[in-house]
């Protein structure tokens, strides 16, 4: 695997600098909305022949080493993993040790995000066993990232991103290793029975389907068929059974929490209060929740709006949580479309609930797929780290530069008809309205509406909210002046980091596969 | 300038994994090297640099020229940290006179003495992290207070810190108030707090007329210093059953008095019985403050409900406040403020007979007739007062506060 990433740049039409090659890989620098249109063919994993497995389905194999070897595992493979496990995802760990004891270097993982439970894994960036991570690096990981320590560079993509780099072939796997709560012997799968029930397996499902080899790892092996297969076993080589997937009390809360804090509530009010008073919420309409605080905040207020209104949504996009199954349950919501479940409220209602519908990163986010669910949605409600007064706005780093998220489903939900970031002006002296954000990850044309507890900024550009809430009560202001205001508090501008002009640690990518900005090392 | 006696470090502010909006500093003052800092900082590389010239413009303005500063920070913005700093300082050389004040960045407007004050809300005086957010949260008051949400042993840090939070923070629309400790403290407080913006006065555990007077001598002495020329408020609140005996007397002590307010934990505590949520054990003190201030023309306040969970609660306590006679609620929390607001709001047929009522009297006054008749019914005075104030209040509340957020 090729250590290059260029230290040459060019301005791509956001005015960023980033490199045109990145970890030996041509990437195109990003273009602008909807300019870059990929062309070419679906990539496609090797032909198999049902000759090849037993015919009796069994597929098991002693462990996960005898997998990994018949697998064909070699240094400088891709491995693939899914984090439906969250931070109790104690798969991964055990996976790259095993690939540790193997001897076996530089791969490149792949994960749809990690967690603080993999912070475990910087010593196998450290020792070589990982060559760079292409996902989300947060905390330690991100901290051993961000200081330049990775050998590769970093690429982040989001969801959609991601299914749309299988699909086009810019990262083809080697190796898909799926934890599975629940499977049987010839690899059939889902996430919604067992002992380390999940919710939807969704983000493995594109692994599952493109990856040349791809094994099924559980801990609870029920008789064939396993019912539902969010995980089809004709797509599986080796079925693996273990004790433990990991710990379960941190694959889903046993409750989600809504915030206390009051601005944070004060923010979520702000938001229910603009889309009822914007005329979006209204008989059919769709929008997507997550599991933030200031998101549940704001689905309580909603909810409370449509009861009194007599209003019911025709789909909900989750992230579930008990929320939104209350919601399902007591008729203000026809479908829940869910990528994944927060809390185990949302994983028995997917399980028994038939208005509860599994989804998948190539439903809902999918760059390459003939539409999606995202752009389809009423109103999405995201945060974010930063925001500049251009509504151009970061998601990935911190203020002092060094990554602190994952894009997730973020950049592909901005295809939504309206898009909200819900965050506060300023966290302990961090001022998030800036002037410039750190990192570009969304250009501003594509966030219509920023609501912090200092008022809501409306984006120019839409005219058509604007005109629509002129007469409300709420503290519609310019971005600029929320901006001000955030620095008088603060005391003045902030700083720029203090980062390397060349080093890039990591790209990160738009939906369509371009590079839309670069992170830099952070020099100590 | 002042010297200090010894080399000793003394520090001040808060230190800790869940302390926010604050920094802990600790100063040693010395003799020769000038001054040396060191920073640790959440915001390091964003304003590390803005903090050590901040440090070095605090020490200056209080004449100190050598010293170590070890600041730990966690997210101080620049009114905290001087405050801490100032606080620090003042305690390694207590004759130390001069202050550090940021620039004032609040105009007040007219106070009027019968405005609406129906929330006010506690913000414990040591806690910066509340204060920023606070005025946003639309309460018709804030308190800053010194008094019992401070410990004894920070009350001098707490002083410095709501001196220099009501020159920096922006309210919004909410009266200014300071809860001060009793005196000889509480003389202390109001020479810190009095020339910065504050609009009201509350008097805790107030006894008596002579303790009214007392404040507000102390005030007009502060004034006068200052040239100040606006009044001052006093709110007295009674806490204990000499006070409520003496609530006429209390509430007619000063013309600057704007309302009486009754603080039921320590009330409860002196006559010596548990607090309940029904309120059947001070319901006697309750009307009988309400009663004085009434006699005296003042408004009249109701203690705080303490649970902050126990919404419906805070509904009915409401509802039942405002039926006995009291205008306003104090919050601990500001998810209080919007339940406290719509439960004072008026219903619609009080609103309903206020605009027939308004509607008759300006019919009367066309017709220069001096006496306003609803139907068969004669319309006192105070009814045309009452139904005029029970509009605004609906006014108020159907606008929703548009005008704060700047």
């Amino acid at each position: 695997m090729s250590n290059k990433t260029s230290q040459k740049f060019v301005k791509n039409a956001v005015g960023r600098f980033v490199p045109e090659i990145v970890n030996g890989v041509r990437m195109i620098p990003f273009k602008g909305i909807n300019k870059y249109v990929p062309q070419g063919q679906i990539a496609s994993p090797p032909v198999r022949s049902c000759i090849n497995y037993p015919a009796d389905g069994n597929k098991i194999v002693r462990n996960l080493k005898e997998a990994l070897k018949k697998s064909g595992l070699k240094s400088g493979m891709t491995i693939s993993t899914h984090h439906h496990l969250r931070n109790g995802d104690g798969l991964t760990n055990v996976l790259f040790d095993t690939i540790k004891e193997m001897g076996v270097k530089n791969i490149r993982w792949f994960p749809s995000a990690s967690f603080p439970v993999h912070d475990y894994l910087i010593k196998y960036l450290e020792d070589g066993t990982i060559h760079h991570i292409e996902g989300s690096m947060n905390g330690p990981l991100g901290r051993f990232a961000s200081e330049g320590n990775m050998k590769g560079t970093g690429v982040l993509r989001s969801h959609g991103g991601r299914y749309r780099a299988i699909q086009d072939g810019e990262v083809h796997i080697d190796i898909a290793v799926i934890a599975a709560p629940c499977a049987d012997f010839f690899g059939n799968a889902n996430g919604v029975q067992g002992k380390s029930a999940c919710g939807p397996l969704g983000f493995a499902l594109g692994d599952s389907e493109y990856a040349d080899k791809v094994i099924v790892v559980t801990d609870t092996l029920v008789e064939f068929p396993c019912v539902p297969w969010h995980i089809q076993g004709n797509n599986v080589d080796y079925v693996v059974e273990v004790d433990s997937l990991g710990d379960p009390s941190k694959i889903v809360s046993g409750t989600t929490q809504v915030t206390k804090s009051p601005d944070r509530i004060l923010i979520a009010e702000y938001v229910a209060r603009f889309v009822e008073e914007a005329g979006i919420m209204r008989d059919g309409f769709s929008f997507q929740a997550g599991a933030g605080g200031i998101n549940l905040a704001f689905l309580l207020s909603l909810k409370e709006r449509m009861k009194s209104k007599n209003i019911k949504a025709r789909f909900i996009r989750g992230g579930s949580t008990r929320y939104l199954t209350e919601m399902l349950e007591g008729g203000l919501a026809d479908y829940i479309l869910d990528g994944q479940a927060f809390d185990m409220a949302g994983v028995q209602s997917l399980r028994d609930n038939p208005h509860h519908v599994n989804t998948s990163p190539f439903t809902s986010y999918n760059f390459h797929g003939k539409g999606n669910f995202a752009s389809m949605l009423d109103v999405v409600v995201l945060g974010a780290t930063e925001v500049d007064i251009h509504f151009n706005a970061n998601v990935v780093t911190h203020s002092d530069g060094y990554l602190l998220h994952g894009i997730g489903g973020w950049q592909d939900c901005l295809f939504g008809q309206c898009t909200i970031l819900a965050i506060p002006s300023f966290r302990d002296r961090v001022p998030i309205i800036v002037d410039r954000v750190t990192t570009l990850c969304a250009p501003g044309e594509m966030i219509d509406v920023v609501i912090t507890e200092r008022g809501i900024a409306i984006n120019p550009l839409r005219q058509d909210l604007l005109s629509k809430v002129s007469k409300s009560t709420l503290p519609i202001r310019e971005i600029r002046d929320t901006q001000n205001e955030v620095y008088e508090i603060c005391g003045g501008k902030p700083d720029q980091p203090n980062i390397s002009n060349s080093d890039v640690v990591s790209v990160v990518q738009w939906v369509d596969g371009t590079t839309i900005d670069a992170i830099h090392r952070i020099e100590k | 300038m002042a010297k200090a006696k010894s080399v000793k470090a003394v520090s001040a502010g808060r230190i800790g994994e869940n302390v926010r909006s604050d920094c802990h500093v600790q100063l040693t003052i010395l003799n020769k090297g000038g001054i040396s800092i060191d920073l640790r900082s959440k915001v390091e590389s964003m304003y590390g640099n803005s903090i050590r010239s901040l440090i070095k413009e605090v020490l200056e303005m209080l004449g100190i020229l050598n010293a170590t500063v070890a600041i730990e920070d966690r997210g101080a913005v620049p009114f905290v940290m001087a405050a801490r700093l100032e606080a620090a300082a003042k305690r390694a050389l207590p004759e130390l006179k001069e202050s550090f004040l940021p620039k004032t960045k609040t105009v007040l407007k007219k106070n009027a003495i019968d405005r609406l004050r129906r929330t006010r809300l506690y913000l414990p005086g040591n806690e910066p992290h509340y204060f920023l957010n606070a005025g946003l949260h639309k309460p018709d008051c804030v308190i800053l207070d010194l008094e019992d949400s401070v410990a004894p042993a920070e009350k001098d840090t707490a002083r410095i810190l709501v001196r220099n939070a009501l020159t920096s923070v922006i309210f919004g629309n909410a009266e200014r108030m300071v809860r001060i400790n009793q005196f000889p403290l509480g003389i202390k407080d109001l020479q810190a707090v009095i020339p910065y913006n504050v609009e009201t006065v509350l008097i805790p555990k107030c006894e008596s007329a002579a303790h009214v007077r007392e404040v507000e001598e102390e005030i007009k002495k502060i004034c006068a210093q200052h040239n100040i020329r606006r009044t001052v408020f006093l709110l007295p609140i009674i806490e204990s059953a000499l006070g409520v005996e003496r609530g006429f007397e209390i509430a007619t002590a000063s013309t600057s008095t704007c309302a009486l307010a009754i603080g039921l934990e320590d009330y409860t505590a002196d006559i010596g019985v548990e607090r309940t949520k029904e309120g059947k054990e001070s319901l006697f003190a309750r009307s009988a403050v309400i009663n004085a201030a009434k006699a005296a023309g003042i408004q009249a306040l109701d203690s705080v409900f303490s649970d902050v969970n126990d919404d419906t609660g805070l509904k009915h306590s409401v509802l039942e406040a405002k039926g006995i006679g009291f205008e306003g609620k104090g919050c601990i929390h500001p998810r209080q403020i919007k339940i406290i607001h719509d439960a004072f709001s008026p219903t619609s047929s009080e609103v309903e007979y206020a605009q027939r009522v308004i509607a008759a009297s300006n019919e009367a006054q066309k017709s220069g007739s001096g006496v306003v008749a609803l139907g068969s019914k004669m319309i006192d005075p105070p009814v045309v007062k009452r139904a005029n104030r029970i509009l605004s209040l609906a006014k108020l509340q159907s606008g929703e506060q548009k005008d704060y957020v700047k």
